[in-house]
């Protein structure tokens, strides 16, 4: 990993994540590749495509509707590959349009405090130090508080986040109480007149319930001090996982009421259909997905483009770009 | 969340009771609801295909057998063609001559850092070995750093931490100090990569020639979705990989993963990651994580946690109490602690076959650990005569106990029956009814306990009852 990469040149960005997504792309339109060189829609064709929807992590019943939805008005039609490859995009980015809301740091609420959870290993204390460069760069006084006092060196692991982006990181020593640290956080921050406040949390698998009931307790302690607090709370995903994601949406949103969704590392050849599923199951906003390790690598989520990517609907990469936002 | 497969099939094979053999036709019906089962816990659709084409092979024209239900019939082929393909009972690590390095893979966050601790320590305490631990991760900020810290937990020496040396360098450095130390095996922990990015891997395949690893074990997130393939794939044809650990097995997912990856590898499944705490390292047993993925409950790991949480002598003391009918309060608080390190209510119910569901309505119901620990606060709050002599318990001694545990005296009212209640119980059962945990979950059908092909279903003996009660609300 070169590390230079993070200064996040515009050109480094749309490189990396043509790279990101072209895989993800090609994932996915290998298996299509296969299923539309059929020209006629039939039963096995659909089937077909159900499987690679299955193979995108969609899930075996949104598969079967996506499938049967494209198939719909032009069953026993003969279509050209592009066009089912389009019709596919349009499904899938009609399901995921209500979910592409972008973040966004209401001014109103000083400091505006942000709770980052998530599952162990998802890449959290990244995202948020991506996430606090992002917010440097808007000119925005960000406070981190390092709250995973549980995994070791987590806390260093957000201090030198912290010194790249120029945010005064909130700490205490391993172990230490995190609903506490979370409070005196909020206290310092506000004090300094910080816009924003991200909290780092420990990793916590979703089925524990101790390790829920902590997460919460974060969440009363900060309402001590602004009963409007935590004024976001994301959920990191990682696009490695399956089905799981679902409970995890589940548990973490029963815990803590989100308020959104981050899916890190489709820089690899994991497709993220899990997202799809998601968004049409529960309705949060999904504001940015991963592409990489740099700072630059946190991309706005953008519907239409990440469907276009998911069945490599657009072959000319410019175009596909083109409609990323940054 | 998801229906244990044989009550899946258990509805599909209703009909077919009584028939001579399995028919081509009943077995693809068998065999769809087995696909669906199989792609809900997140084995890679093509390992899906191939097992169930294996299988499907095997059932069809397979005689009936007159004490079984066809849909228990085809559970048990699936189960253990699964079990099969998971291939054989935990292989330990095979390590030569010291110092034997072993190189740790995989993606970002799949937990090969903690994994590396865990495995020293359970090289260092099991197995009597000098270990030394050295992170080649220069890329993730503060991952030495965690090594290092792992390795004070674990009393495990570590590399010296030098900035700026390249992987291959500090691999080298590691290797240097392992020989001159004179430790048995050297645990390289390397940085978390993404499997198609290029540099990256090329650099793992540097290592790996450069330091010529005893073991190159891959840590896997059991939560892996369909992705597993590519990941398991890509790192074998890179590094040739000769062990999968996966971790957060834990975790409420049926673990797919571990199908996908062992099919397309061919490497054996040699370790679980169980849990946060260090020592929570298991061996792999191919049964019973078939009986996840399939949703059977895992009965032998529920005993053999048994076996190792409870005392022996104590139980055997506590049987014949209760025989008598005499439980008290310590008893009581004795085996609410027993059930806590046994992995707690949702722990012990993840375990039993066909229990997933009750688990997700306890969880619903707001019904958690949190209550062992009020029950066994309250218990802590009473004292010792009171412990003894329930019957002492009045009105104002109640109230005392629950200021003293910071409850309600509802909730001590509540204990102090689910005492009397167990008590009389007990004594009923001495009178020749049955005990052990079957009858002491009351209610619960014990047929859902048997059937389960080849996964014993009996309990130990002096395995205690789990206290009765927990049916209230908080």
């Amino acid at each position: 990993m070169t590390t230079d990469e993070s200064s996040g040149g515009r050109l480094g960005i749309f490189a990396r994540l043509k790279a990101g997504l072209s895989r993800t792309a090609t994932q996915l339109s290998g298996g299509l590749t296969g299923v539309f060189t059929k020209e006629r829609l039939d039963a096995d064709t659909v089937r077909d495509l159900e499987d690679a929807l299955i193979r995108a992590d969609i899930g075996a019943n949104l598969a079967h509707e996506l499938a049967a939805e494209v198939a719909k008005d032009r069953y026993d039609t003969d279509v050209t590959e592009r066009e089912l490859r389009q019709l596919l995009a349009n499904v899938i980015a009609k399901a995921l349009a209500p979910a592409a809301r972008p973040f966004a740091v209401d001014p109103a609420h000083k400091p505006f405090v942000v709770l980052v959870a998530g599952v162990n290993g998802t890449g959290k204390t990244t995202t948020i130090g991506k996430l606090a460069a992002k917010l440097a760069q808007e000119k925005k006084r960000v406070h981190l508080a390092a709250a995973d006092t549980f995994r070791a060196a987590a806390i260093d692991q957000l201090k030198i986040w912290g010194e790249r982006a120029n945010a005064p990181v909130f700490t205490r020593g391993p172990g230490a109480d995190s609903a506490g640290l979370a409070f005196d956080a909020l206290k310092e921050a506000r004090d300094a007149n910080a816009d924003v406040l991200l909290i780092d949390t420990a990793g916590r698998l979703q089925n524990k319930a101790g390790l829920m009931a902590e997460l919460q307790k974060i969440a009363r302690v900060l309402k001590k001090l602004d009963e409007t607090a935590p004024h976001a709370a994301i959920l990191v995903l990682d696009a490695t996982t399956g089905q799981n994601a679902i409970s995890q949406v589940e548990a973490f949103q029963a815990a803590v009421p989100l308020t959104g969704l981050i899916m890190t590392k489709l820089d690899g050849t994991a497709k993220g259909g899990i997202l799809v599923a998601l968004a049409n199951r529960f309705k949060l906003p999904i504001h940015f997905v991963g592409v990489g390790e740099s700072i630059g690598d946190l991309q706005v989520f953008d519907a239409p483009a990440f469907a276009r990517a998911l069945t490599g609907a657009d072959e000319e990469p410019k175009q596909t770009m083109g409609s990323f936002r940054f | 969340m998801f229906d244990s497969l044989q009550s899946r099939l258990g509805g599909v094979f209703d009909r077919l009771r009584g028939r001579g053999a399995l028919s081509e036709a009943d077995v693809d019906t068998a065999l769809n609801e087995v696909r669906a089962v199989l792609v809900d816990a997140d084995v890679a659709l093509p390992v899906v295909k191939k097992f169930i084409a294996k299988v499907r092979e095997r059932a069809v024209g397979e005689q009936v057998i007159r004490s079984v239900t066809p849909g228990q019939q085809v559970v048990k082929i699936v189960h253990d063609t699964l079990v099969e393909t998971l291939g054989t009972e935990s292989e330990g690590l095979s390590l030569g001559s010291p110092p034997a390095p072993i190189l740790m893979v995989g993606l970002q966050g799949s937990g090969k850092t903690t994994t590396s601790a865990k495995l020293a320590l359970l090289l260092q305490t099991k197995d009597k070995k000098r270990v030394l631990m050295a992170s080649l991760d220069v890329n993730r900020p503060a991952a030495m750093e965690q090594l290092r810290v792992l390795g004070e937990q674990t009393n495990t020496p570590t590399l010296p931490i030098v900035l700026g040396q390249r992987p291959t360098d500090i691999a080298k450095r590691a290797l240097a100090a392992a020989r001159v130390g004179g430790y048995d095996v050297l645990i390289l922990d390397t940085a978390g990569r993404q499997h198609v990015d290029e540099a990256l891997m090329a650099e793992v395949a540097e290592i790996k020639k450069l330091t010529q690893p005893h073991e190159t074990l891959l840590v896997a997130d059991s939560l892996t979705g369909q992705d597993a393939v590519n990941i398991a794939k890509s790192f074998n044809e890179r590094v040739q990989i000769t062990g999968i650990i996966l971790t957060r097995v834990d975790g409420d997912q049926r673990g797919g993963a571990a199908l996908s990856m062992r099919e397309v590898t061919g490497a054996p499944i040699k370790f679980l990651g169980t849990g946060e705490k260090l020592d929570a390292l298991e061996a792999f047993h191919p049964a019973r994580v078939a009986g996840r993925i399939l949703d059977m409950g895992d009965v032998v790991s529920l005993v053999e946690r048994a076996v190792e949480t409870v005392d022996r002598d104590k139980a055997e003391k506590l049987a014949k109490k209760m025989k008598k009918g005499e439980l008290d309060f310590n008893d009581l608080a004795d085996q609410l602690s027993q059930m806590r390190k046994m992995g707690g209510m949702q722990g012990l119910l993840g375990m039993l076959p066909g229990m997933g569901k009750m688990k997700d309505q306890l969880a619903a119901a707001g019904i958690d650990d949190s209550i062992l620990k009020r029950q066994e606060a309250i218990i802590s709050s009473m004292t010792k005569k009171e412990r003894v002599t329930p019957d002492v318990i009045n009105g104002s001694r109640r109230k005392r106990i629950a200021a003293g545990a910071g409850v309600e005296v509802a909730e001590v009212n509540k204990v102090v029956k689910m005492q009397r209640q167990m008590s009389d119980m007990m004594k009923k059962m001495g009178k020749g009814g049955r005990g052990g945990l079957m009858s002491a979950l009351g209610g619960m059908n014990p047929g859902m306990m048997g059937g389960m092909g080849g996964q014993g279903g009996g309990m130990p003996p002096g395995f205690p009852g789990l206290p009765p009660g927990f049916g209230g609300k908080k």
